[in-house]
């Protein structure tokens, strides 16, 4: 005998079946670690040569990065010299830098102009942003630039531009 | 419209004749309002009269013949002028002459076919409806009354699971695996998402339903995107080994049932589109098509109902009870 297949009632919402995760992907360190610090600003120089240098510091478990630390002293040019290479090699859209500040570098201002302390900090914030918004690009990881910049202790600018392999 | 005080005009007025008992349901107008309408299926009889009322009573109106006419068409919004009829039946209700009085016309379309389902979109509109129509030398006097028609379907034999490994090489790889490929309006989907590589730092993951609307041909086709759904399915960082269920009840939303190169004039698709947001706002998504189909609540009980009349010609009258209280039971 057979009867009408009658579909049910209410639908079947159980979960799918799962792999049970393995504990050491659970509670080990994540795949994803990737810290950048910019700080300990240095005025190096003395009057019209002066120039402000940065520390950039990283730290990150990522199999692209050569180094899993870094420690490199950069300027205001080299994360605009970054920028450039990036817009031009990369399809990425590239984030904004802070400002030139090309006002701040007139004669005859009241303060220090572009070594005002409170001017190098806001500087330093959003240079940290900005690197750690490209630093965890997927496609700007490829770049040897950033590579370069992040990791070697100068910026060779007769470099060959490419992509780095992992 | 008649510009003269003098000389006679008349109100139409169609009325169904199952109006009181007939199922309406809502249905978009083109201004985003919602109306009531009588709900037809493929197949059913329209049927009902056309009452004729005399403006001024006592005088004539003289006309050139009286019809109904039943309408399935495509309007497309950007080509108003032309109306492409899939379906057109008419009957005619009077010949010409003239009416002395109010009249009342009966008036049968049997079993018409209703290939597809009423549809308002953002640039295409498919309707169905009757006219009535008085002509006359100047001017016709003319009624319209909108139907919706429902297409339904029965469980596709086949539907399979969709489940899908995607990625970007070295950052990101997850599997995806939703339990269907076709659902019903009112159906869930019941899914999860696997991770195998997580090198990105993700906020957050959602799922989001897109429906597009497709009109046009060849060069001039144009597609109307729309997110109908935003569902957050995990807050948070997963990693490596980490299953994310999905569980989507789609009765919440308003959708239609997938329709495809309809009269070739135009398609409504639906998709699923998985998105993965990561620290710095960036997006990483999968979309995937899906099939939505209308169930009928009246298709289960007639086809239990025929089912079990079938049962009772082969399996012999001591089954006979037990098939009619079971399928009393599945039926309510």
């Amino acid at each position: 005998m057979t009867y009408p297949m009658s579909e049910a009632a209410v639908a079947d919402t159980r979960r799918l079946n799962s792999k049970p995760q393995d504990l050491t992907d659970a509670y080990g360190p994540p795949s994803n670690f990737l810290e950048i610090d910019v700080y300990n600003p240095q005025t190096i120089g003395v009057g019209r040569n002066r120039f402000t240098t940065y520390e950039v510091r990283m730290r990150t478990n990522l199999p692209i990065f050569k180094l899993k630390e870094s420690c490199v002293r950069r300027r205001y040019s080299d994360f605009e010299w970054l920028k450039n290479e990036l817009e031009r090699d990369s399809k990425i859209v590239v984030p904004p830098l802070p400002g030139k500040a090309l006002k701040r570098q007139l004669p005859f201002r009241g303060d220090e102009g572009i070594f005002e302390e409170s001017f190098i900090e806001e500087r330093r914030v959003g240079l940290e942003q900005f690197i750690n918004r490209i630093a965890g690009h997927p496609l700007a990881q490829n770049e040897r630039c950033l590579h370069i910049f992040l990791q070697e202790e100068s910026i060779d600018r007769n470099y060959i531009p490419g992509k780095v392999r992992q | 419209m008649s510009f003269f005080s003098f000389g006679q005009s008349a109100e139409i007025d169609i009325v169904l004749n199952d109006a009181e008992t007939k199922k309406k349901v809502e249905h978009k107008t083109e201004d985003g309002k919602k109306d009531k309408y009588f709900l037809f299926y493929d197949g059913e009889t329209v049927s009902g009269k056309v009452n004729v009322t005399l403006k001024n009573p006592g005088k004539r109106l003289e006309h050139q013949g009286i019809k109904i006419e039943f309408i399935g068409q495509i309007e497309l919004y950007y080509d108003r002028g032309n109306h492409h009829e899939f379906v057109s039946l008419v009957k005619d209700l009077a010949r010409p002459g003239e009416l002395t009085q109010s009249q009342t016309f009966d008036f049968e379309f049997t079993h018409v076919e209703k290939p597809y389902e009423s549809y308002t979109g953002q640039n295409v509109k498919l309707r169905y409806f009757l006219r009535a129509t008085i002509s006359r030398r100047l001017n016709d006097i003319s009624k319209e009354m909108d139907i919706v028609v429902h297409t339904l379907s029965t469980y596709p034999e086949l539907n399979s699971s969709i489940k899908m490994e995607v990625g970007i090489e070295d950052c990101l790889h997850i599997e995806f695996e939703y339990n269907k490929s076709k659902y019903h309006l009112k159906d869930v989907i019941v899914g999860k998402i696997y991770f195998l590589l997580v090198r990105i730092k993700i906020k957050h993951m959602e799922i989001d339903i897109i429906k597009r609307e497709t009109t046009g041909t060849g060069p001039n086709v144009y597609h109307e995107n729309d997110t109908i759904a935003k569902y957050e399915i995990m807050d948070g960082a997963p990693v490596r080994g980490e299953s994310i269920p999905i569980r989507l009840f789609l009765a919440g939303y308003e959708m239609t049932p997938t329709m495809r190169d309809i009269n070739k004039k135009f398609s409504v698709r639906y998709y699923l589109n998985l998105v993965l947001i990561d620290e710095e706002e960036r997006r990483y998504f999968k979309q995937q098509e899906i099939t939505l189909w209308r169930k009928g609540d009246i298709v289960r009980k007639s086809m239990s109902h025929q089912a079990a009349i079938a049962s009772q010609r082969f399996e012999g009258s001591s089954n006979n009870e037990k098939a009619v209280a079971q399928n009393k039971e599945d039926s309510n």
